[in-house]
């Protein structure tokens, strides 16, 4: 603990708490020690719109996934009001079956956020292991699996998904089928962003020290690269989720999405389309929320990208 | 140079070559194109099933079926048996010209965009300004391409009403009669469509062109520049720029297949006879040949954009050298 230079920038994850019952240094002027998650949060509440988007994406959560319990309609519930306009009772208006837009919005909302968070785990585990990987080990092994990835990219997301959805979309659980279809269609870009960061980091002297202890290649990988390439991999991963997000509701649109009785966001747009003039609150509820939340997780992961970089953020003089 | 591009070339066969088998492997796994017989109560008889199994070479294995469909391609320029009615070689390549249109006058309209707001937000970074174009970017990068699409087409019919005749059209990629396929009938109808796909792609290469942008003005050569007493409009036109450009075509060409994702839907609500209607229809009659011929041609111009990508930034950028 006389370590005179506090270890700073080091501290890769951001579960590792500062140490906070250290005994203070003896200077001459005082510096406050932070470990570098904390001045990632920090620099994150800087960022005043993140901020302001991480709270309402919180607040989305809670409304989907808590409010929908409370709400007094069911999306499926046919009600005798048809058609009605945004009033006290309904506040988004209803349908032409009467159903309820605020209870199918929060049910939409449910079934993105689910989509979100489920291309968010599997895509960003499958990417980092594999781009990891092929950047450590680099040779020929690295160039096949970088051809795979190349050939994942020439698929249109839309039309690769719209060919298996047209199979599976209509059953039930049709959400975690097109959910792991988008995973299985975008993990390939994390894999490309975290091999270009892991072919840098494999030279630098932390991951020979750890060589140097005798540490496995697995350590090295798990412990050593992947939580340090955590930046660049959670920015990238944002940007995804909002294309998750928006791809399952122009799926839905074309066709080969969440399917009748369920319902999601984008089904809702589509099925207004042709009352944007008549009942226009049919179709910008709907399309409101898409863009709530998409907005926020961009919002987010811009937040994310300065708190993570922030040598990008000022021009010098 | 040239020896790189040869070698990228060679590169980009094998991807193609995979892709194809591929897509292939998808396409017979997850269609069946005598579906249609099923499901209608009574089971078909056997040699209506057979006639149709033969026609759709089902009666052969994967890998001579494999075999027959590529080589009839690259050999007879056959592209297989379709239940459409036409020719799938034809069809697709008139479909892909009314696509490429959209697709192309977007991607051109939405690089200029990027360029000119990238640029502007990068130099007057953390002011009103940039705030309000970094806000429109992100909102535009949040906006569902078919939502923006039907509000756009919304739009263009009331203006239409409001001005008293037809100024945008809004159903078709041409219009009926006497004056249709002319280039104002065509342009008529590519306007609403253009601007749609290019504000859903703008805004993610106007953000990246802003952070290199950004990078660049950071840079030490260009506060040599300012040093030596460059003008400002050199400095930033001739030297940041010029290097700031360089990875967007990497970006550009990247999305292409993105933008083609995007104008299916699109031309779906602007009701094209494209690319997108094509796709969407073939799958739903289970059409197995004609969304093979789709995703072939798709696939194919996507690693096409890669390899000149590739080769353009290895032209353009006199610091990487390959050997």
């Amino acid at each position: 603990m006389t370590d005179p230079f506090p270890t700073r920038g080091m501290k890769p994850s951001l579960e590792e708490a500062p140490t906070q019952d250290r005994a203070p240094i003896e200077r001459e002027f005082t510096v406050e020690e932070r470990s570098q998650a904390r001045q990632i949060v920090r620099r994150f509440m800087h960022h005043k719109l993140a901020v302001a988007s991480a709270v309402v994406l919180i607040l989305l959560f809670i409304l989907a996934f808590v409010g929908g319990h409370f709400w007094r309609y069911n999306y499926q519930e046919f009600t005798n009001d048809l058609s009605q306009s945004p009033s006290w009772k309904h506040p988004f208006g209803t349908d032409s079956n009467g159903v309820d837009t605020f209870a199918a919005v929060l049910r939409g909302t449910q079934r993105s956020l689910e989509i979100a968070l489920f291309v968010a785990i599997v895509s960003t585990a499958i990417g980092s292991i594999y781009g990891a990987i092929a950047g450590f080990y680099r040779g020929a092994l690295d160039t096949v699996m970088m051809r795979v990835v190349d050939l994942f990219l020439t698929f249109p997301i839309i039309a690769i998904a719209a060919v298996l959805g047209d199979k599976y979309g209509a059953k039930a659980q049709g959400w975690l089928f097109i959910a792991i279809i988008i995973a299985a269609l975008t993990w390939p870009y994390v894999s490309r962003i975290m091999r270009g960061v892991v072919l840098s980091l494999r030279e630098k002297e932390f991951v020979e020290a750890a060589r140097a202890l005798g540490a496995s290649d697995r350590r090295i990988i798990f412990r050593h690269l992947i939580p340090n390439a955590a930046g660049p991999i959670i920015v990238t991963v944002t940007v995804l989720v909002a294309t998750a997000i928006l791809t399952e509701t122009a799926l839905s649109f074309i066709g080969f999405g969440v399917q009748f009785p369920d319902t999601s966001l984008g089904l809702l747009v589509t099925n207004a389309q042709t009352a944007v003039d008549t009942r226009p609150w049919l179709f910008y509820f709907p399309g409101l929320f898409i863009i709530l939340i998409v907005l926020s997780i961009n919002f987010i992961g811009d937040g994310l990208r300065d708190a993570f970089d922030p040598t990008q953020t000022r021009v010098r003089a | 140079m040239f020896a790189y591009a040869v070698k990228r070339l060679l590169l980009a066969i094998p991807t193609l070559i995979v892709s194809t088998f591929v897509i292939f492997l998808i396409c017979a796994s997850f269609m069946n194109p005598t579906s249609f017989l099923f499901g209608h109560g009574q089971p078909p008889p056997p040699r209506v099933v057979a006639f149709e199994r033969h026609k759709y070479w089902l009666d052969q294995a994967l890998l001579p079926r494999y075999w027959h469909w590529i080589t009839g391609i690259v050999v007879h320029g056959r592209w297989g048996p379709s239940d459409q009615g036409f020719n799938i070689g034809h069809e697709i390549f008139s479909r892909l010209w009314v696509t490429s249109r959209l697709v192309i006058a977007a991607m051109v309209i939405a690089a200029v965009l990027a360029v000119i707001v990238g640029v502007i937000s990068a130099v007057k970074q953390y002011s009103i300004t940039d705030y309000t174009l970094s806000f429109a970017g992100f909102l535009f990068l949040s906006l569902p391409a078919f939502w923006l699409a039907i509000l756009l087409k919304e739009a263009g019919i009331h203006l239409n009403t409001s001005f008293g005749h037809q100024v945008f059209d809004t159903i078709g990629e041409q219009g009926f009669g006497s004056g249709a396929g002319s280039f104002s009938d065509i342009l008529s109808h590519l306007i609403l469509p253009t601007i749609t796909l290019a504000l859903i792609s703008f805004a993610s290469w106007s953000r990246f062109n802003r952070g290199s942008m950004l990078e660049v003005l950071n840079s030490d050569y260009i506060r040599l520049a300012r040093a030596k007493g460059l003008r400002n409009r050199t400095v930033m036109v001739r030297h940041a720029l010029r290097t700031a450009l360089i990875p967007m075509i990497t970006v550009m060409a990247l999305d292409i297949a993105a933008i083609f994702g995007s104008a299916v839907v699109t031309e779906t609500v602007y009701q094209w006879h494209g690319m997108g209607d094509f796709l969407l229809t073939s799958i739903q009659k289970q059409d197995q040949f004609a969304v093979l011929a789709w995703l072939l041609v798709a696939g194919f111009i996507v690693i096409l954009f890669n390899l000149l990508a590739d080769l353009l930034y290895a032209w353009l950028d006199p610091r990487i050298r390959y050997d």
